[in-house]
């Protein structure tokens, strides 16, 4: 397996008014090419901030700290001019509303076509036949039609292809996807979805998915990162994650989404609210909502910790995670 | 469908189109939202509705609450057309049929407190109770629905999403009505707060007696709540069942593509599952595919399915299915259910 990256005490800060807020904290992982990492988690949990971080898009008031590791290349703090040679050729990243992230007055084929002949210095002619290939590859049927319309002229599912294609137009290494799927209908999730299993499957595509659907984390991905509050606070395999959760918030989490072959009479949600930042709970932040919270828990925070078989959790309870004791 | 006296509601030969004037020239094409709808909604029962975007869910909720007249067909409450009503008469029963929307903020003044919000259905649709009665009114709603009654002077911006629905179902509940047509009521929620808002729905339901009609392109949420589910597509009913019956032995073929592509939060089924995923996306209504309008996306299609539109036929079980070859496909591919 060959590292395509490596994230090393990234923190995210925001200067407001008077104050700072945390919006990441101290997030250490690493992505290996062909593999899919889900970072799941609820509003204000950090996960898109962390990675428009490492892609240098913050907003203005927006600082970044540690490290984001491509080979010897560091993300974090690189000037802009040479992060844009990087930035959609090595890593890309598509969101989750197409139409606000494509050009409304370029016809499809030369927003395509000018990422390669920035990235790739192909003439024009050449460029806009590669962004026709493209366009085929992702599965849009008549392509040479197609790239000749406006955004506004396609549909949303059209319009995430078109996205995914352009991320994919140099062959990146690593493609970050934001909820990618959230705004498309089933149908059409199911074929991005597809779309992408392919793309690690067939092109070593290091895949992050970045989403709060536990039904998406299932069907794509080989690891998951759950964040809440601004850190990551249990990672490991999808499968241990899913069938034998160790951080109650992930417990939580799974016991909050219907499940279509099980219906049971009532979830079990998690009680209150995703914190706000600028008002973490001392402790661990998630211990106004955890049933299974005792008096450590109120004053220490737990660091994430290194459990058996690569995972990782930052929870002080050993017991059993048993939903019985929630009811 | 069998008439029976324990149908809250009705509809019948429902239509709706809405005219879209293009170009320079003010051209107008007709686009057909919803046609031929037919079901009812016995009383106390969740009836989910399906479909992806554009398949006219929302619009035939709002035509079963008169917010949007239908061209064609009868609403029919407890028997009496609100299709037909004077604007008084529906004026009145409207504290019967309430709604409760998508967007939680969106859908409440910013310029009210969360009590005068609350409280203004009742100023117009209960003019007989005074200022105390109707202050002591709000407050048990919204005990009833999880808001604390100190948070009755606050505005809506100071509340969460989660808190916000609350404030919405709250109003909504406010005139003890029968039937809520619950519009995508968790799609803007957080996982965990969706979770606490189906089950405050649930609880609701039973505590006061409603009915409730649940609109959705969330399967698995739908088959969460439901009794029955309504699968539309393109404007028409494919296909109505209860929620075991759509989810073990689905008829129709768009159901089946339906379920298949529903997200399964367990990584082992989803890891074995077929997904029979459908071709292309779906089509224009204003330029509706002939016959089935599912045929251009459906792998069972025959040339026959183009020539005309399928009857909403009525099958064993009281489901109603809309494909003039689902005996067949049953024969030639049955459902696998995934464990």
């Amino acid at each position: 397996m060959t590292k395509v990256l490596s994230v090393e005490d990234l923190s995210v800060t925001f200067a407001l008014h008077e104050s700072e807020v945390r919006a990441v904290n101290d997030l250490n992982f690493s992505l290996e090419a062909g593999e899919t990492l889900a970072v799941v988690g609820e509003s204000g949990s950090g996960k898109s901030q962390a990675f428009l971080s490492i892609m240098g898009l913050l907003a203005k008031n927006g600082r970044t700290s540690g490290r984001a590791m491509m080979g010897e290349t560091n993300l974090v703090g690189m000037e802009k001019s040479r992060l844009d040679r990087i930035r959609g050729k090595d890593i890309a990243m598509i969101f989750q509303d197409p139409m606000t992230s494509l050009n409304p007055s370029l016809r499809v084929k030369t927003q395509l076509a000018e990422v390669l002949v920035k990235h790739r210095g192909f003439d024009k002619g050449k460029a806009e036949k590669a962004a026709i290939e493209m366009l085929e590859l992702v599965g849009i049927p008549e392509p040479a039609k197609r790239a000749n319309a406006y955004p506004h002229e396609m549909s949303g599912g059209m319009r995430q292809r078109v996205m995914i294609a352009m991320a994919l137009l140099c062959q990146p290494k690593i493609l970050i996807a934001d909820e990618p799927t959230t705004a498309l209908d089933v149908t059409v999730q199911a074929q991005m979805l597809d779309l992408f299993k392919s793309l690690t499957d067939d092109f070593g595509t290091a895949l992050v998915i970045i989403t709060h659907d536990l039904g998406v984390v299932a069907g794509v991905a080989d690891r998951m990162m759950v964040m809440y509050g601004g850190r990551a606070i249990e990672k490991g395999r999808v499968d241990d994650l899913f069938y034998d959760p160790r951080h109650p918030y992930t417990l939580g989490l799974l016991h909050s989404t219907p499940h279509i072959a099980h219906r049971a009479a009532r979830l079990d949600p998690i009680q209150g609210m995703p914190p706000s930042l600028e008002h973490l709970p001392k402790g661990c932040s998630f211990n106004p909502r955890c049933a299974f919270c005792f008096d450590r828990c109120l004053e220490e925070r737990p660091p994430l910790m290194p459990t058996e078989n690569g995972r990782e959790k930052a929870c002080f309870y050993e017991g059993p995670l048993k939903y019985g004791k929630v009811a | 469908m069998i008439e029976t006296p324990t149908n809250l509601i009705e509809i019948k030969d429902l239509k709706k189109t809405f005219s879209i004037s293009t170009g320079l020239f003010g051209r107008s094409l007709t686009l057909t939202a919803l046609e031929n709808i037919n079901f009812s909604v016995k009383k106390g029962e969740t009836l989910g509705i399906v479909g992806e975007s554009g398949c006219g869910k929302s619009t035939l909720g709002r035509c079963i609450l008169q917010l949007l007249s239908p061209d064609e067909g009868q609403v029919l409450w407890l028997g009496q057309d609100l299709t037909r009503l004077p604007a008084e008469e529906m004026r009145k029963r409207r504290a019967d049929l309430q709604i409760i929307f998508q967007d939680p903020l969106a859908s409440l003044n910013p310029r009210m407190t969360v009590g005068e919000i609350i409280e203004d259905p009742l100023r117009t649709l209960r003019p007989e109770m005074n200022k105390t009665d109707r202050r002591a009114k709000v407050v048990k709603t919204m005990e009833a629905v999880g808001l604390l009654p100190e948070m009755i002077n606050r505005y809506p911006h100071e509340f969460s999403g989660g808190q916000a629905q609350r404030i919405g179902i709250a109003r909504a509940l406010i005139t003890d009505p029968k039937l809520i047509v619950c519009d995508e009521p968790v799609s803007a929620l957080d996982v965990s707060i969706q979770a606490q808002i189906l089950n405050l729905l649930a609880e609701l339901k039973d505590e006061f007696g409603l009915t409730l009609i649940f609109i959705s392109h969330n399967l698995s949420v739908v088959r969460h709540v439901s009794d029955r589910i309504l699968v539309l597509y393109l404007g028409r009913i494919v296909e109505l069942a209860t929620g075991d019956e759509i989810y073990e032995d689905p008829k129709h073929p768009y159901t089946r593509a339906l379920l298949t592509a529903v997200p399964i939060p367990d990584p082992k089924l989803a890891r074995q599952r077929n997904i029979d995923a459908l071709r292309g996306e779906i089509p224009s209504p204003i330029n509706p595919p002939s016959g089935c309008t599912f045929r251009t996306r459906c792998r069972f299609a025959k040339p026959q399915c183009a020539e005309m539109r399928p009857p909403l036929e009525s099958i064993e079980g009281g489901r109603l299915v809309a494909c003039i070859r689902w005996r067949e496909i049953e024969a030639e591919a049955p459902v696998a259910v995934p464990a």
